[in-house]
């Protein structure tokens, strides 16, 4: 048997449960089955009208919740699928007990709902339309049946009900960093000896018209509509920007011992997490990269390993021209010319930009390249960038047994983390 | 646990004014609050003081690209690591942990009004009409001023402050996780130093729209909180302001020659259904062993229930205990009042004088106290309690 911790002393951190919801189905198994046969999940958007929009597709999730029911609704719902197989899977029921760590999109009142309130304003006989008639509609009569778009924390409180969690469950947001985020966070709290079991989990179900004109105007989206599943194509040189998209990725880790004392299923192993902010500009990285450098040796470092131990690279890939340069040329800057040979690839080519879910998505399929020796590929992928110099596992998937994958997640907001995941020691 | 915590820097923003002194004063002096009833009748108001923006944000174009809730938390970010000797230090700034309570930024009120008026005035293709509003009128940068994680983003260009960078949502509960986090990661070796706090812009028509969804804000004049039961609407008062700790691990802080305000022994916090809360103050209150406390400071929002709750408990349970809810002075500055909370019991530690009492209600206190308890309950969910001392009865 094997040691339970790590060079550090630490309790080594078992992961003994995954679940995934993305625009390519639901569970694991479906979703894998797409993924490594390369088909994308994007499409054009019918949740709402595109008039007069630069960019009219999306990896939307359709088959969870009405389109009436909102994005909070949504984001739930994804929530709860992920989790749900994830317990499902490690052998918990509904009464988990331990911590809850929530990646979340932020929240606000949809427009369905600003314009109903502003009616029952008028209907009130006050003034004219906006906030003032709003309000007094708000004044009138409570309206519960708005909280879940009104409070931040609502998606992991109703999860904690659902899961049985202990306490107050963390809510967070590091941007497209976010699900790695909480899956660090899971992570840190049984190294700190606070529980024997953590559920972490990354949620987005927020494409609405606003959000995508949001990124839009940001000029981060791609606008190749004419051929939606073409579109995302991380480390082509005709990438355009990234396909938002919707999902939800989560992660049971408990500690090696406590796994293996009540004889559950040792998926993989999360070794080690790196995070490093950057100070440089609200949307661009530093130009040397060093901040996205910082996080991947500290992810490293972390786990106790070096570049050459790394077999795959899961990349934040988001098909921007920005991220794809910066991150090749961070990973450059560790791994050597060309990444020394280990091979990267981007599930947002097929799943697109699953945002607030992003780290926590691509941890399930970093753990499923891990215990299924398929590297999933980088579809699209007929315009190589010449500057960039990298193996992205182009078009097909590739079958390579890997022990140990890098997972990134860089973010708006100068956000950078980093997850080493590998296989249960021998 | 090897590690303790220590409180090193303080930085506050609030309707009692800028910096520590300015807000110490106004806790001490019996002054009346600011209010302002008239602005967002019939909601009043605890606004933010006069800011120079410059002082901590010396850029314009960084002071351009942030909406009031982002100044408000860089502002006082940037009190609190001048007021811990750490700004500027780029080897301390570049290793600094950083966990921000945030939820999102204001909407443009002027575009909303306008897709409101022409849906109010019979367009019937709302949807196209939003999008085509939405593409034309919104200011391309305006998200950046809303995304919940940009006032850390912001922290981290204007501060240099870059060694991690989480940003906690979901109201009271997120602050409270926060500073909750930070003091474990420090006593458990995760962190030598980080800064935590939060900010709230209650200045802007939707962010009090949040609150009344539920019809949680007082209406009317102004009354202190013990007696807003008996006036109109639902007791919360919200505040403007922002308020950053610089939490740090008391040998690292030694070892620098910092000062130190007060220590910070482990947060308990908890949540759940309405009727387990008496249970789990009981659970939090033992956890955190502030039975030994000279006072009680109240993070409380003013909500009638909760407050209520609050209220019964503490009497209960602390009956000679002096309290001082703070939202008398700031109103509710959501995910800044605990972190307010515990700033003021870190500074009448510090200080070594109690609060004065900040309504009737409130007795008064004369001894310097050498133990604080804070307890916080949010105005809809989440409790959270922390024993803050003098470092010699830390934990």
């Amino acid at each position: 048997m094997s040691a339970l911790t790590d060079r550090a002393g630490r309790p080594l951190i078992a992961i003994t449960g995954a679940g995934i919801v993305s625009p390519l189905g639901r569970g694991k198994t479906d979703n894998w089955a797409a993924l490594t046969a390369g088909r994308s999940g994007i499409h054009r958007i019918e949740r709402f009208p595109t008039d007069h929009l630069r960019t009219t597709i999306a990896g939307t999730v359709d088959f969870m919740t009405a389109p009436e029911d909102g994005s909070a609704a949504l984001t739930y719902a994804l929530a709860e699928a992920a989790a749900l197989e994830a317990l499902e899977e490690a052998g918990f029921s509904d009464n988990f007990g331990g911590p809850l760590f929530v990646a979340a999109p932020p929240v606000e009142l949809e427009w369905h709902q600003r314009l109903g309130l502003d009616a029952e304003g008028a209907a009130l006989g006050e003034g004219e339309a906006g906030y003032d008639r709003i309000l007094a509609a708000a004044r009138a009569t409570a309206h519960p049946q708005h909280s879940g778009n009104v409070y931040f924390g609502s998606t992991a409180l109703r999860l904690k009900e659902k899961t049985g969690a202990r306490g107050l469950p963390v809510t967070l947001s590091t941007a497209c960093a976010s699900g790695a985020t909480a899956i660090q966070l899971g992570a840190e709290a049984i190294r700190r000896g606070e529980a024997d079991r953590v559920l972490s989990v990354g949620t987005d179900g927020s494409v609405t018209a606003e959000a995508l004109i949001r990124f839009s105007l940001l000029s981060a989206l791609s606008t190749q509509n004419d051929v939606p599943e073409q579109a995302s194509k991380p480390f082509s040189k005709d990438r355009d920007g990234f396909v938002m998209a919707e999902g939800a990725g989560a992660f049971v880790m408990e500690t090696l011992e406590s796994a293996r004392a009540r004889g559950a299923t040792i998926l993989g192993i999360l070794e080690g997490c790196g995070e490093k902010a950057d100070d440089f500009h609200r949307t661009r990285s530093k130009p040397d990269g060093s901040p996205a450098i910082a996080a991947v040796n500290a992810a490293l470092a972390d786990a106790g390993v070096t570049p050459s131990d790394v077999g795959y690279i899961n990349a934040h890939g988001t098909s921007t021209p920005e991220n794809d340069k910066m991150e090749c040329l961070s990973l450059t800057e560790v791994f050597g010319e060309g990444l020394g040979g280990v091979p990267i690839s981007s599930n947002k080519s097929m799943i697109g930009h699953t945002l607030t879910a992003a780290g926590a998505i691509e941890a399930v399929f970093s753990l499923m390249t891990i215990r299924t020796g398929t590297l999933p590929p980088t579809i699209n992928h007929a315009n190589p960038d010449p500057a960039l110099v990298l193996d992205c596992v182009p078009n097909e998937k590739r079958d390579a047994a890997v022990t140990r994958v890098l997972s990134n997640s860089f973010g708006f907001g100068g956000q950078n983390t980093c997850l080493v995941i590998a296989a249960e020691p021998a | 646990m090897a590690h303790s915590a220590v409180i090193t820097g303080i930085g506050i923003v609030t309707a009692m004014g800028v910096g520590i002194e300015a807000n110490w004063r106004a806790l001490t002096d019996g002054s009346a609050p600011v209010v302002d009833t008239e602005r967002f009748a019939p909601y009043p108001v605890h606004p933010a003081p006069e800011i120079d923006w410059s002082e901590q944000i010396p850029k314009r174009g960084d002071q351009r690209q942030m909406e009031a809730w982002q100044r408000l938390g860089t502002y006082a970010a940037g009190l609190a690591l001048d007021d811990a000797g750490i700004k500027g230090d780029e080897a301390l700034t570049g290793t600094m942990d950083m966990i921000v309570a945030a939820a999102g930024g204001e909407r443009d009120a002027a575009v909303d009004t306008m897709i409101l008026a022409e849906a109010a005035g019979g367009r019937a293709d709302t949807g196209v009409l939003i999008n085509e509003k939405l593409t034309t009128e919104l200011r391309p940068t305006l998200f950046l001023a809303q995304l919940s994680n940009l006032l850390a983003g912001n922290i981290s260009i204007v501060h240099k402050v870059t060694g991690s960078s989480r940003t906690f949502m979901g109201e009271e509960g997120a602050a409270m996780s926060a500073v909750q986090t930070a003091v474990a990661r420090i006593r458990a070796g995760q962190s030598t130093h980080a800064l935590v706090g939060a900010a709230f812009n209650a200045e802007h028509a939707d962010m009090l729209l949040g609150y009344e969804m539920n019809r949680h804000l007082a209406r009317g004049s102004w009354t202190p909180v013990a007696e807003r039961a008996s006036g109109e609407g639902g007791g919360l008062v919200a505040g403007s302001g922002g308020v950053f700790l610089v939490i740090e691990e008391a040998g690292h802080a030694a070892m620098r020659g910092a000062k130190i305000h007060a220590s910070i022994d482990p947060v308990s916090v908890d949540a759940g259904a309405e009727d387990g809360m008496p249970a789990r103050l009981e659970r939090l209150a033992e956890e955190t062993g502030i039975d030994d406390a000279d006072m009680i400071v109240s993070a409380n929002s003013g909500a009638l229930a909760r407050n209520a709750a609050e209220a019964d408990f503490v009497a209960a349970r602390w009956p000679e205990t002096p309290v001082r809810t703070v939202a008398n002075k700031t109103g509710h500055v959501r995910e800044a009042q605990f972190p307010l909370a515990i700033a003021v019991a870190a500074l009448s530690i510090a200080k070594g004088r109690p609060v004065a009492p900040l309504e009737d209600a409130e007795k008064p206190a004369s001894d310097a106290p050498s133990t604080i308890g804070v307890i916080a309950l949010g105005h809809q969910v989440a409790e959270a309690m922390v024993r803050i001392s003098k470092p010699e009865t830390a934990r």
